[in-house]
């Protein structure tokens, strides 16, 4: 087999890669956008979201299996427990830290992930746990060039969905512009009567929330695990670097289309699609290291 | 009678470990435009930063219309009515002109401010550039952006930090118009100001401040009496 074995390449296969790439590419922007939120108003490193990510998947598989909550439920129960955990996080933690370096925010935040990741662990074991698509999502639409599963399709919808309203609301509303100038001079902002400190807890609980609906999206597809945040995590870093930490929609556009490039890469040389990611991050800080979207500083 | 619009006993002030107002007293009533005169590092800018709670701790007493404001969170002091307009400005890049001009929210406590079509009326130039970028304004532009923002929310007390700082003359002028019709339509006004020649015809009284105290107090009507040790303070 050839390196690059593209003109006789099966359509089909190329689009269900390209397919699978969109849907984690849907992964990577829900979280990136996560990030990008909470960093840009707390100026913290959130090193734990993989492990909040992780906890909507886990929550959603207890919610099932203790409480025979369903999907759709979850879909919003999840999130919402995930987001309080994260406004309880902030109002106890990360509130002591923002005036000392980013480094410390990583570190703290590398230390909840450890906590959670721990606890679920023990609980849990590292074996996945299995969660079965929603009955209303299971199947496949047959579109004539290929089959498109149901499920797959409605991550990529879905995530389109809360990215484009996420970015809506930052960049159309009045409660956008507040979010906005306070991230650039959160002082200011709060001299004009603007309760920043809560503004800063409820970011970062929708920050949070946001990667916990990722992870609720995730348990039909990826296996469910204490760990399936780690892996993930490292890759989103990635994107977030490459991206830029500017920009709302750089995150989201940079989060789909590095998964997309993965997604292809798969295809035309299966072995670099895990490091592809790395590739490109190098080749953007050589020429722009303040990121795609980022803001030269 | 009508409380003080501000009045500050034995203010003093920290920026971390540093103490940097050592027992500020001031006091100002409604309708007046006062100006706080002094050397760089006197203690001015913090004076009004001290006055929103954004210097580090702070001691002493700051009425503001009659309520104790010392222990209060910034948010909180903003509501009793304070419109801040801080030197550079403080306009938002990634806000547009009229994001800019919207973004201060009315305040509980205080009056009726000033409608968008009033604003855009007093300031011609915001109306016009209103969805470029706030920071793609002329200086004078978003000087005007600046104080225009804090006319809509109700406050009627206006601490203003350099306005006239780096601007053009004719829009130095444009700005002393400006605080005539401020004072005209009944507002207070505590200005820090570096350029004498544009604070002196406009205010009623006169503050002099060094090492982070108030050392001279006097009415517009002293000042000619005052230049000998005004040239002494502030080497003007």
């Amino acid at each position: 087999m050839g390196l690059f074995n593209l003109p006789n390449l099966p359509l089909s296969a190329l689009l269900s890669q390209l397919l699978l790439g969109l849907v984690n590419g849907s992964f990577y922007a829900i979280l990136s956008l996560g990030l990008a939120v909470i960093f840009g108003l707390l100026n913290v490193i959130n090193f734990a979201h993989g492990a909040l990510f992780m906890m909507g998947a886990v929550l959603t598989w207890m919610g099932l299996t203790y409480f025979n909550i369903n999907y759709w439920a979850m879909l919003v129960l999840a999130p919402l427990a995930v987001g309080l955990f994260g406004v309880l996080t902030e109002r106890l933690l990360l509130r002591w830290i923002y005036k000392l370096d980013h480094l410390y925010g990583l570190l703290l935040t590398l230390g909840l992930t450890l906590l959670i990741e721990g606890a679920f662990r023990s609980a849990y074991g590292v074996s996945g746990l299995t969660y079965d698509t929603p009955d209303a999502l299971a199947g496949a639409t047959d579109l004539g060039f290929m089959f498109l599963p149901n499920y797959r399709a409605w991550v990529v919808a879905a995530s389109l969905g809360i990215c484009f309203a996420t970015w809506f609301v930052i960049e159309k509303t009045r409660l956008g512009a507040y979010l906005r100038a306070g991230t650039e001079n959160p002082r200011l902002v709060e001299a004009f009567g603007i309760n920043v400190p809560l503004m800063v807890t409820l970011t970062y609980g929708f920050g949070v929330a946001l990667a916990a609906f990722a992870g609720v999206l995730a348990a039909p597809v990826i296996q469910v695990s204490p760990l399936m945040g780690q892996n993930l995590i490292i890759v989103v870093f990635a994107i977030v670097v490459i991206g830029g930490m500017g920009s709302i929609m750089g995150a989201i556009l940079t989060g789909l289309g590095l998964g997309v490039i993965e997604g292809l890469t798969k295809v035309v040389y299966p072995e670099a699609s895990s490091t592809v990611v790395f590739v490109v991050m190098v080749i953007v800080l050589l020429i722009r290291p303040a990121g795609l979207f980022g803001k030269e500083k | 009678m009508a409380p003080p619009a501000l009045d500050i006993k034995g203010l003093q002030a920290w920026y971390g470990e540093s103490h940097v107002l050592h027992g500020v007293d001031m006091v100002v009533q409604p309708g007046e435009v006062v100006t706080l005169l002094g050397r760089n590092g006197a203690g001015r800018t913090t004076t009004l930063r001290a006055i929103l709670g954004l210097t580090g701790a702070r001691k002493g007493s700051i009425k503001v219309n009659g309520a104790q404001t010392i222990d209060m969170a910034t948010h909180g002091i903003a509501h009793h009515g304070i419109g801040y307009c801080p030197e550079e400005r403080g306009i938002f890049a990634s806000l547009s002109c009229e994001e800019n001009l919207m973004l201060p929210p009315t305040l509980k406590g205080a009056g009726k401010g000033m409608s968008v079509d009033e604003i855009y009326e007093m300031f011609p130039n915001l109306a016009e550039r209103r969805h470029s970028q706030g920071t793609r304004l002329s200086g004078g532009e978003q000087q005007m952006l600046a104080v225009a923002r804090i006319l809509r929310t109700g406050a009627r007390l206006l601490l203003l930090d350099e306005i006239s700082e780096g601007l053009a003359p004719v829009i130095v002028q444009a700005l002393a118009r400006m605080i005539r019709v401020l004072k005209r339509k009944g507002y207070t006004v505590v200005m820090v100001e570096q350029n004498f020649r544009f604070a002196a015809p406009l205010a009623d009284r006169f503050y002099v401040m060094e090492n982070g105290r108030m050392v001279e107090a006097f009415g517009a009507a002293e000042l000619d009496a005052k230049m000998p040790v005004l040239n002494e303070l502030l080497g003007v």
